[in-house]
């Protein structure tokens, strides 16, 4: 992987385009669910799913296809939609998020979903899970590679310094971690509530490669997972500073929309918002 | 006497903690089968991990004090394949990590083993922090966790090698202490089936753990008196044995159940939830009384809150009782 041609950059920012619509469709329709991190990750995920991660949508158990674990379960909806579009599931499913028997549950569920590697939603888990996986591999000889994408606010659960401390002493340098740092969880800012910084010494100190990127950003994102990659003799994690709600005006950055749904005007003035910002370019 | 018996048991039973079973079925099965791996939290010595470690090494995992971690990792190797067997002390296994077991063990159905080594009472001097009476409650209300508490070594060995080509999580209950070893070396383990120690038709101890032998010494005591206690081997909480209760009820119509754990939320609860739902018979309950333990030996403590043969003879006569008059 390098850093993508224009042509690839233009099928990127459709998938982005896709990814976003759809968030605020479901989330929309199904009056609830987290829509602010959902939207701000949308770059960082249509890079990974359409062209940084090594899988196979109709074999989603293929042995040797990189494991993604999402830890911050509650931003399911972009990953949904990034596997809808990627070909998991018929796309017209995103719409049956959080409804009754759908296979789309509010926050991850792997029996319900081939796909979904773990159950997340209760904060902290998943990164020990990506560890465990990544142990494994090591174990077993295999080669391919553990993304694991965490919350800044998750980071507050003492289970993620755990997981920490154990990935810098195996030394695993097949796991790349990104964080979601858009400084907001439910009830404010993460430096109000309970400050993380300095959040990228607090890794280093844990025996981490450290990288630091705008997350909304496509050269930004791929020189990050690319540099990650080459990284030896520790796990990575990549700081992605990214922005709650982009390119949604009146959800960039606040807080209220980490975790409500939008209303019928609020999601017909967020996709009219998306629409131009698309059609304007960047 | 049942060739399920050790034919000292009555004469003087060899004993053995069960924990010593964690370290020799996992260096056993390890031989076979490469897909075992060990992962404890800083107790490899107690829970005798380290006879695992000794012989492989690069499938051992000291994940040190950790638990919520540990249990993370072996959800994600069990994930890869790999089938692990997770050990450290019955309170931090079950209370400490109890959301990582509930969402990445049971809810995710990962191929995870639970084995706590120090549960009950008879960890003893430690006190209550180390005293896990709570474990079997926590771990039975979880759709699809199974539950065992074996009542010696030799039957720890049986279920941990066999729950080993049962796919999903369990929860195995051991226990520090030296145990007698009732069960003879040829005694089944049949998940979900209960193990019936002596047939009777009076009354029916259904008990497990530490607990069966004390089960065991008041059957012998109640055979002079022409009482006949029917014991089983209740060793599987969850699924529990249906059709033995079923039995029982009809053919003894009186019931006592004996654990070291909380009568609330274990054994005692089990049972006394399949007879009000199914076929209501008088059930009198050995166990911990919705209480704290506290430091103490081993032997002191069991005496001093009543889990021993004695007090099963008691809540036999009180059962009978109440068989009469209802």
């Amino acid at each position: 992987m390098s850093i993508p041609d224009k042509k690839t950059l233009g099928m990127l920012k459709e998938k982005a385009y896709k990814i976003r619509t759809s968030c605020v469709r479901m989330i929309h329709k199904a009056k609830s669910g987290h829509v602010g991190g959902s939207l701000g990750l949308s770059d960082i995920f249509a890079a990974l799913f359409f062209k940084i991660l090594n899988h196979d949508p109709a074999n989603p158990h293929w042995e040797g296809r990189d494991r993604f674990v999402l830890s911050n379960g509650h931003v399911v909806p972009v990953l949904y939609a990034s596997m809808a579009y990627a070909g998991y599931f018929p796309v017209e499913e995103l719409m049956t998020l959080r409804e009754l028997g759908s296979r789309l549950q509010g926050h991850p569920s792997r029996t319900n979903l081939p796909g979904i590697e773990i159950s997340t939603g209760s904060l902290g888990q998943g990164l020990g899970v990506a560890v465990g996986m990544a142990l494994a591999a090591r174990q077993k000889n295999q080669f391919h590679r553990v993304y694991c994408s965490i919350g800044d606010g998750e980071s507050q659960e003492g289970s993620i310094w755990e997981a920490a401390l154990s990935a810098g002493h195996y030394k695993l340098d097949n796991l790349t971690v990104f964080m979601d740092r858009n400084f907001i969880q439910i009830d404010g800012n993460t430096e109000d509530i309970n400050a993380l910084e300095p959040v990228a010494d607090k890794w280093r100190a844990f025996n981490w490669h450290v990288i630091e990127a705008y997350g909304n950003d496509f050269e930004e994102i791929f020189s990050a997972f690319d540099k990650a990659e080459s990284l030896k003799g520790k796990p990575t994690i990549i700081l992605f500073r990214t922005r709650l709600g982009f390119p949604v005006s009146f959800m960039d950055g606040v807080s209220k929309w980490h975790g409500t749904a939008p209303k019928d005007e609020e999601a017909q003035k967020a996709l009219e918002e998306i629409d131009a910002f698309y059609q304007g370019g960047e | 006497m049942s060739h399920y018996l050790d034919k000292d048991i009555f004469t003087g039973p060899k004993s053995k903690p069960t924990r010593d079973a964690f370290g020799l079925a996992t260096s056993a099965m390890g031989e076979t089968d490469d897909r075992i791996v060990v992962l404890t939290a800083d107790v490899s010595g107690s829970v005798r991990a380290d006879w695992f470690a000794a012989k492989f090494p690069e499938r051992f995992y000291n994940m040190g004090i950790s638990e919520q971690n540990m249990v993370a990792v072996a959800a994600g190797m069990a994930l890869e394949g790999l089938i692990p067997y997770v050990s450290t002390f019955g309170v931090f296994i079950t209370g400490r990590c109890y959301d990582q077991v509930r969402m990445l063990l049971a809810y995710s159905k990962t191929n995870v083993k639970l084995v706590a080594t120090h549960t009950g009472i008879t960890v003893g001097e430690d006190g209550v922090s180390h005293q896990m009476l709570e474990d079997v409650a926590l771990m039975q209300v979880l759709p699809n966790m199974r539950v065992i508490v074996p009542c010696d070594t030799r039957e720890a060995i049986r279920v941990l090698t066999a729950i080993k080509d049962m796919d999903g999580p369990f929860y195995v209950r051991l226990g520090r202490q030296n145990a007698p070893l009732v069960t003879s070396e040829d005694a089944p383990f049949e998940l979900g089936k209960a193990l019936m120690l002596q047939d009777g038709d009076d009354v029916t101890v259904i008990a497990n753990g530490v607990l069966v032998y004390e089960a065991l010494l008041a059957a012998q005591n109640f055979a002079e008196e022409n009482i006949s206690v029917r014991i089983l081997n209740m060793h599987t909480v969850k699924p529990l044995d249906h059709d033995a209760l079923l039995s029982a009820a009809h053919e003894t119509g009186a019931f006592v159940t004996a654990e070291e754990h909380q009568c609330a939320g274990g054994l005692g609860s089990a049972v006394a939830n399949w007879c009000g739902t199914n076929l209501p018979v008088p059930v009198e309950m050995i166990g911990m009384k919705d209480q704290f333990g506290q430091s103490g030996p081993a032997e002191k403590l069991q005496d001093y809150y009543h889990l021993r043969s004695t007090d099963i003879m008691d809540a036999v006569r009180k059962v009978l009782k109440r068989k009469k008059t209802s």
